[in-house]
């Protein structure tokens, strides 16, 4: 454990001391020099422990969830979301999926759950965050294959492309604005085009990441809730239908990639 | 494909758009999908005609005719300065040019919004920070000050789509997002022979 806190503390200290490029390069060598060294290991180890201890009224752990494999599977069941789930009647993400299994098994309530789903800067991460994280780690170097068989995974698609295009707000920025052409940043943040298949299977590979710049572990959820703050809109809510189609749209998009997730960041 | 080709053009004159699902139904989803914070009020996911006209997922057959309509309309809604003065000073100007904040749920809507634009236009060679959204203007000042080189840089900052309609850029004028005096700095910042953007690489 000792020896990942002093290796990323070496590795801070170099990357501040690497002179600004033009490209997105520094983060590169900073990633292969991390190699398999990524912080995101001790919000893994946590996430596991959550989903084996006891919480809410029913002092149940989540080993009953249904993640869409099976209750209790979890290896594998990451790369197969956004879906179609039968018992809630919906298309769901990990993270709504996630909620709806702390109700319902656990008992626990939906206000109390979507409280506060993804941390602030300071903070040390959230129980939504450490469950996701895991469970992607769970899914590494799977398949990206969302279902695309029930008609409201496939309506979830249509609905993703529309959103993605939906230009408004006072600077009139849609997904679109950055992430429809190749081999563009803004300033020196390189944009994966997530209409291709090769930049959303970077992107929707990668998440959730460990963000260097913030300390902590982000979510997909999390990641586009801060586009559209981005965007000048108002606030993406975790396990909205909103997140969920741009999920899906990115994931279908994305079918056939490898899942590297936990993924490091900027 | 006819009727689908009859349906949007039927949509877009209602300023209505909708590609592959309906309007409202799309609507009530964000609707339910998004909550106001602070400046950020969920009157923005609201469109209006440019913003319903651009929104078309890529392949999507347009209707020209409207387009052309419609980016007639915004060059004539373009407010020059009423005073006749393009140009402000070019060292307010890099400051709106370098700044991202201003309208983000985020920002303090005390404090003045930015132009951003480095976040996809190259300017100042010295600045490595630039975004490639859009093409360099390193060296616009090049192109000289005649009256009708000012009002052509004015419109594509006060309104892009006069021009150029589904622009990616902001509408900095038209949409509020820079002052009148903002933008005289940040024309001064292109045009200005003084400005860094038209000075070589130290």
């Amino acid at each position: 454990m000792k020896r990942h806190h002093f290796g990323f503390t070496l590795f801070a200290v170099w990357l501040c001391s690497v002179p600004l490029a033009a490209d997105d390069g520094v983060f590169d060598q900073y990633r292969d020099l991390m190699g398999d060294d990524n912080p995101a290991v001790f919000v893994i180890d946590e996430g596991e422990e959550l989903w084996f201890a006891p919480q809410g009224p029913e002092s149940a752990t989540l080993e009953a969830c249904d993640l869409g494999l099976g209750p209790g599977v979890t290896a594998g069941a990451y790369v197969r979301f956004p879906r179609y789930f039968a018992d809630a009647d919906v298309v769901m993400d990990l993270e709504s999926r996630l909620v709806y299994c702390m109700t319902t098994i656990q008992g626990r309530d939906l206000d109390v759950v979507n409280a506060k789903p993804y941390s602030l800067r300071g903070d040390f991460g959230t129980e939504m965050e450490a469950l996701v994280t895991w469970l992607a780690a769970e899914s590494e170097g799977a398949t990206i294959a969302p279902e695309q068989t029930h008609a409201a995974e496939r309506a979830m698609y249509t609905l993703g492309e529309e959103i993605f295009f939906y230009r408004a707000g006072p600077h009139d920025f849609s997904c679109a604005t950055c992430h429809e052409q190749s081999d563009m940043r803004i300033r020196l943040q390189a944009l994966p085009d997530l209409t291709s298949h090769s930049g959303a299977a970077e992107a929707w590979g990668s998440w959730p990441a460990y963000r260097i710049s913030q300390g902590l572990v982000r979510t997909m959820g999390w990641r586009l809730r801060d586009c559209f703050r981005q965007q000048r809109w108002p606030e993406l809510q975790m396990g909205s239908e909103v997140s969920i189609a741009l999920q899906t749209y990115m994931a279908v998009n994305a079918a056939g990639g490898t899942m590297t997730a936990p993924g490091l960041k900027r | 494909m006819k009727a689908l080709v009859t349906g949007i053009t039927i949509a877009l004159a209602a300023s209505v758009t909708a590609w592959t699902m309906a309007s409202d139904e799309i609507e009530a989803v964000l609707r339910n999908s998004f909550v106001a914070k602070n400046q950020a009020t969920m009157d923005r996911l609201e469109r209006d005609a440019v913003q319903s006209a651009c929104s078309a997922p890529r392949g999507m057959p347009l209707d020209n005719d409207m387009l052309t309509t419609l980016r007639a309309e915004r060059l004539n809604s373009v407010v020059l300065p009423p005073d006749g003065q393009y140009l402000g000073d070019w060292q307010r100007g890099a400051e709106v040019a370098g700044n991202g904040r201003g309208l983000q749920s985020s920002d303090d809507p005390t404090q003045p919004n930015g132009g951003n634009c480095y976040a996809c236009h190259q300017l100042a060679p010295d600045e490595v920070a630039y975004g490639t959204l859009g093409p360099s203007l390193t060296g616009y000042g090049a192109r000289g000050q005649s009256e009708a080189m000012l009002q052509y840089t004015w419109t594509k900052l006060w309104d892009t789509h006069a021009y150029n309609l589904c622009s990616h850029m902001p509408r900095f004028g038209a949409q509020g997002i820079l002052t009148e005096q903002q933008l005289k700095d940040v024309m001064a910042y292109l045009l200005d022979p003084a400005s860094p953007v038209n000075q070589a690489a130290e």
